[in-house]
C-alpha cells in the first residue's frame, strides 16, 4: 500500500480539474440570463453530452460494440435500467466470444 | 422540512440510484484492476476514485498514464473529458431552487454523470431537494470508491474484464441514460448531430476533444431548431 508523490500530484491535478468543471456551471448561470428559449436549449445538453461520450464506442470500435449498443438502446425503451445494462454487457461478451 | 420527510426524500434518492449502483460496481472493479496493471498501488487507485470521482476521466488517465506520473498531461486530459460538467452543472443549477448557495456548491462536487442524470429526471418530475440529492450521491460515491479498492486488491482474480464484457458496462449505462432523455424527433436530431461530430472529431483530432465537440454541436442543432420553430419555418 505505497503512495508516491508524483502519483498524488497527478491525482490532485485531476481532482482540481474536475472540481473546476463541476463548479463552473454555477458561475456560468450566474452571469448568463435564462430566457425560456435558452432554458429549452439547456434541456438538450444532457443527451448531447452523453451521446458524444459513447459515440466512438457505438460507431467506431467494432461490430460487437455497435450491435450491443443497439441492443441496449432498444432494451431501454421497455425494460428496467439494470436489465438493459446486463443485456448489453451479455451481448458484447457473447459477440466477442463468437469472434466479432 | 422535518426529520421524517428528510428521511423519505433521502430514501427516494437512494432507491432511484440503486440500479445505477449495481451497474457502476463492475465499472469500478474494472477501473481498480486496470489501475494496478498501470503501476498504481491499491491505495493510489482508491485515492483517485475518492478525490476525482469521475469515471470517464479516470479511464482516460489510465490510458495515458506514465511513470513517474505527469500531472500536467493527466490534469489537462481530465479538464477536457470533464468539460461537459460545466454544461451539466449549469443545466442542473436551474432546477435547484430548494438549495442554499452553500448546499448547491457542495452538491456540485458530486456531479458524476449518473447522479446528475437522476437529479435531472427528478427536476422534471418533482422538486429536487438536498436530501433527495444526498440519497443519490452518498451511496453512489461509497460504491464507486469501494469497488475501486476491491478491483485493485483482487484485480488478478477477476480474469480478463474485456472477455467478460465488463468494460462495456460504462457505455451501456450512458446509453440507458440517453434513452431516458428521449423526447421525440428534436432529441433525435440533437443525438445525430452530437454523435456525428464526436466521431468525426475523434478521427481528426487526438485526445478527447470529441466529447466537447459533440456536446457543442448537439446544442447548436437544438438552438437552430428552436429558432426555426419561433420564426414559423417548418422544422
Amino acid at each position: 500500500m505505497s503512495v508516491t508523490a508524483p502519483t498524488v500530484f497527478a491525482i490532485l491535478a485531476m481532482a482540481a480539474a474536475t472540481v473546476l468543471t463541476r463548479v463552473g456551471g454555477l458561475v456560468l448561470v450566474r452571469y448568463v440570463s435564462l430566457s425560456p428559449g435558452r432554458r429549452r436549449a439547456i434541456e438538450t445538453i444532457p443527451p448531447a453530452v452523453l451521446m458524444a461520450v459513447v459515440a466512438p464506442t457505438a460507431f467506431v470500435t467494432g461490430p460487437a460494440e455497435t450491435l450491443a449498443c443497439a441492443v441496449t438502446a432498444i432494451a431501454a425503451l421497455r425494460l428496467p435500467m439494470l436489465v438493459s445494462v446486463i443485456l448489453g454487457v451479455g451481448c458484447v461478451a457473447a459477440l466477442r466470444a463468437a469472434g466479432f | 422540512m422535518n426529520t421524517h420527510s428528510i428521511r423519505q426524500e433521502f430514501l427516494g434518492g437512494a432507491l432511484a440510484i440503486a440500479p445505477l449502483i449495481a451497474a457502476v460496481l463492475p465499472i469500478g472493479l474494472v477501473f481498480g484492476a486496470l489501475a494496478v496493471t498501470k503501476g498504481l498501488s491499491p491505495a493510489e487507485a482508491t485515492l483517485m476514485s475518492a478525490l476525482v470521482f469521475a469515471g470517464g476521466s479516470q479511464f482516460v488517465a489510465m490510458d495515458i498514464w506514465t511513470h513517474p506520473a505527469a500531472w500536467m498531461g493527466v490534469g489537462f486530459a481530465t479538464l477536457l473529458v470533464n468539460i461537459r460538467h460545466v454544461l451539466m452543472s449549469a443545466s442542473l443549477a436551474t432546477g435547484m431552487q430548494a438549495f442554499t448557495p452553500r448546499q448547491k456548491l457542495f452538491a456540485m462536487l458530486f456531479l458524476a454523470d449518473e447522479i446528475w442524470a437522476m437529479a435531472e429526471f427528478r427536476v422534471r418530475a418533482a422538486q429536487l431537494t438536498p436530501a433527495w440529492f444526498a440519497g443519490l450521491a452518498v451511496p453512489f460515491y461509497l460504491a464507486w470508491v469501494a469497488s475501486a479498492l476491491a478491483g485493485a486488491s483482487l484485480g488478478a482474480l477477476l480474469g480478463d474484464p474485456v472477455l467478460l464484457g465488463l468494460d462495456f458496462a460504462f457505455p451501456a449505462v450512458f446509453i440507458v441514460l440517453i434513452m431516458g432523455f428521449w423526447k421525440g424527433r428534436r432529441t433525435g436530431a440533437v443525438l445525430i448531430a452530437s454523435g456525428t461530430a464526436a466521431v468525426v472529431t475523434q478521427h481528426v483530432l487526438p485526445g478527447v476533444w470529441y466529447i466537447a465537440a459533440g456536446a457543442v454541436c448537439g446544442l447548436i442543432v437544438a438552438l437552430v431548431l428552436d429558432r426555426q420553430e419561433t420564426s414559423g419555418v417548418a422544422p
